[in-house]
């Protein structure tokens, strides 16, 4: 990539989108190896005890269970092409559809999260960054290393008990029943649906029962962009060029604000991008604390049921939108920052 | 002998102010679990699954009290015992999966830096692919196979937390390996004819792991986190077999609902101190090894004219 001459924009997007392919191909193997490699069969791991034994020969002829290893292989490839990720074994739907019914609630979660976490973290870094070493540094370096020690259902466990008690918040599920019977699916985003339907109560309860569980995963977060931007700060703080604008005699609030804080920021915008499979990560938990239903915790719901179908069908969902952002990223910081692209 | 000592001192002796204060901070908190972890047979009250102690059944969810300084669970165990049971199955998991990852990605990091070639595009690769995984899910997954192969022991988890860190540990290396081959002293040691082996093994291997001691502490804060998230989620180690910080937390969430917050406030909290001390250890040698990071002591030299007009003491670097 840092052949000279190659630094034209559509070039380098073009590269970036055709590594991919590779990436998501290798990461299918994997995925696939890792959940095949296991012994046992996986349909009785699933229906064990549930069907009898020619009905679990008859799923496993429906399933392909029974074909070499290599046409599974290949069929599992060639399905997840045509953006099918098979069927979960335990209760027999198709992943696509639980995903639609359980990703909304998800991406809302991680949405919110990540809305804290950037408006909690950049200035809380940005203060710590600019005033190296005093009161303020180690206060908000402390903060964000204990954010980021603490564990999500810890956070979520303390705001329960201390927190949603007394304040009458929900600590469980995405809203109550009556809200979820009133709102219309339509993006099958309760979220953007309860205000596309404006309903004011049903706003308010969404939100409420938004709240706790964004606020924790926000935390988790937040921790990450603090560290990030106080070090960028401190770097740009050194440079020469802020050094050289002090030197002119602009003034230091107008040199910290202009010349140093806007450059601080370019590198956090590619690892904010890379948060995303944290993110992820922490939504599982976030959402098995607080009872969300999410894809999540419909994940661990599977691994329990020991149902292969489901966990290989998930996981490779989730792998395929991480590799994907991570692109997306990559082509927003080279529009950004044309250094990126040589 | 004295060396050693020189060596292990260096980040005390060359940090100072903040970076000095977190070091410390870090490494008596850290040193605090591992002597809890290490004894812990005669500094718990009672066996990590003891729900009795003289014939007398402990209490179901007992508040705190001179018996149970942290209260009991709802399967009649000491939280106190499982906390301090628990720091040792914590450093257990933690050495184990970092002597995993040491053993794996440092070699692998070497021959795929030193080699190139196609063996090197296949492992950057597939290592590649495994670090773009979220980390989490990737723990998950493993640790779904592992213990359905191995059952819910330590091994089984250290293992899946070694693979999501094998990636790190492959990455730094293979660089260093990149640059510290095409030094003077490798193409030395290849004129008076050493073989690659003894190449890698002498001289670029002792180069090589200088960056392991930061990534393995950073790495061992994660890893607690990750065993607890595991734990949490029931795919970690079982109860009865050991304590276990997650596990014990998951159970406490039940609780939570009916006021009930001691089971689940003291193993939380262990976990945050002893991720936190791990953090400020890690920090520390990072700002002390990491030349863009590091402001070293600066040498009480008194100038009296010059000391008002420079209110800040910014050194070059």
């Amino acid at each position: 990539m840092a052949r000279a001459g190659s630094g034209s924009l559509p070039r380098y997007i073009l590269q970036r989108i055709l590594l991919v392919i590779p990436m998501i191909w290798v990461i299918l193997t994997l995925v696939f190896v890792v959940l095949r490699v296991a012994p046992g069969d996986p349909v009785s791991a699933a229906l064990g005890g549930k069907l009898n034994p020619q009905a679990l020969e008859q799923r496993r002829q429906a399933l392909g269970f029974n074909r070499p290893l290599i046409a599974q292989y290949w069929d599992y490839l060639s399905s997840v092409m045509h953006l099918d990720f098979g069927t979960t074994f335990s209760d027999n739907q198709p992943v696509l559809r639980v995903i639609r019914d359980n990703g909304g609630a998800t991406l809302s979660l991680t949405l919110s999260a990540f809305v804290i976490a950037l408006v909690v973290g950049i200035p809380l870094g940005l203060v710590a960054g600019r005033y190296r070493d005093s009161v303020s540094d180690v206060v908000i370096r402390l903060f964000g290393i204990i954010s980021y020690a603490a564990p999500i259902f810890f956070v979520g466990f303390l705001l329960q008990v201390y927190v949603a008690e007394p304040l009458g918040l929900p600590t469980s599920g995405d809203a109550s029943p009556i809200t979820i019977f009133e709102v219309k699916p339509r993006t099958h985003i309760l979220l953007f649906d309860v205000f596309l339907s404006g309903n004011g109560t049903a706003i308010e309860d969404v939100l409420k029962h938004l709240l706790l569980p964004a606020v924790t995963l926000g935390l988790l977060i937040c921790g990450v962009f603090i560290r990030l931007v106080r070090v960028n700060m401190l770097m740009t703080m050194q440079a020469d060029y802020v050094e050289a604008a002090e030197a002119r005699g602009i003034q230091r609030g107008k040199v910290t604000w202009r010349h140093a804080f806007r450059n601080a920021l370019v590198p956090v915008i590619t690892v904010v991008g890379l948060q995303f499979a944290l993110l992820l990560g922490g939504a599982v938990l976030t959402e098995t604390t607080f009872n969300w239903p999410g894809l999540g915790q419909k994940l661990v719901f599977y691994i329990n049921n020991r149902d292969y179908g489901a966990v290989q069908g998930i996981v490779t969902v989730f792998a395929i939108a991480v590799v994907l952002i991570s692109v997306l990223v990559d082509i927003i910081n080279a529009l950004i920052d044309p250094r990126v692209r040589f | 002998m004295r060396g050693i000592f020189r060596t292990l001192a260096r980040p005390f002796t060359e940090t100072a102010g903040l970076a000095r204060w977190m070091l410390v901070a870090g490494v008596i908190l850290t040193g605090f679990f591992v002597v809890c972890a290490v004894f812990a047979p005669w500094v718990a009250p009672y066996g990590f699954a003891q729900s009795s102690a003289h014939g007398v059944q402990f209490p179901k969810l007992g508040h705190p009290s001179s018996d149970h300084w942290f209260g009991t669970d709802r399967l009649f165990f000491d939280v106190l015992s499982r906390v301090i049971w628990g720091a040792r199955t914590a450093l257990e998991v933690v050495i184990l999966s970092i002597f995993v990852c040491v053993v794996l990605g440092v070699p692998l990091g070497i021959v795929s830096g030193f080699y190139g070639g196609w063996l090197d595009r296949i492992l950057v690769l597939v290592m590649d692919a495994l670090y773009a995984f979220p980390s989490f899910l990737l723990a998950i997954v493993f640790s779904f196979l592992l213990t359905n192969l191995l059952g819910g022991t330590v091994l089984a988890v250290s293992l899946s937390l070694s693979v999501i860190y094998i990636p790190q540990y492959f990455r730094v290396v293979r660089n260093t390996t990149l640059s510290a081959k095409e030094a003077t002293y490798v193409e030395a040691a290849r004129a008076i004819g050493a073989s690659d082996f003894a190449i890698m093994r002498r001289y670029l291997f002792g180069n090589v792991i200088q960056s392991v001691p930061v990534l393995g502490t950073l790495n061992a804060a994660d890893a607690i986190l990750t065993l607890a998230g595991l734990g949490f989620l029931g795919l970690g180690i079982q109860s009865t077999d050991a304590a276990e910080w997650g596990h014990d937390l998951n159970r406490a969430l039940a609780d939570a609902g009916g006021g009930v917050w001691w089971t689940g406030l003291y193993p939380g909290l262990a976990i945050v101190l002893l991720v936190t001390g791990l953090t400020l250890v890690g920090e520390g040698l990072n700002e002390t090894l990491n030349p863009t990071l590091r402001r070293r002591r600066l040498l009480p030299v008194i100038m009296p004219p010059r000391e008002s007009a420079t209110p800040q003491h910014e050194e070059p670097s």
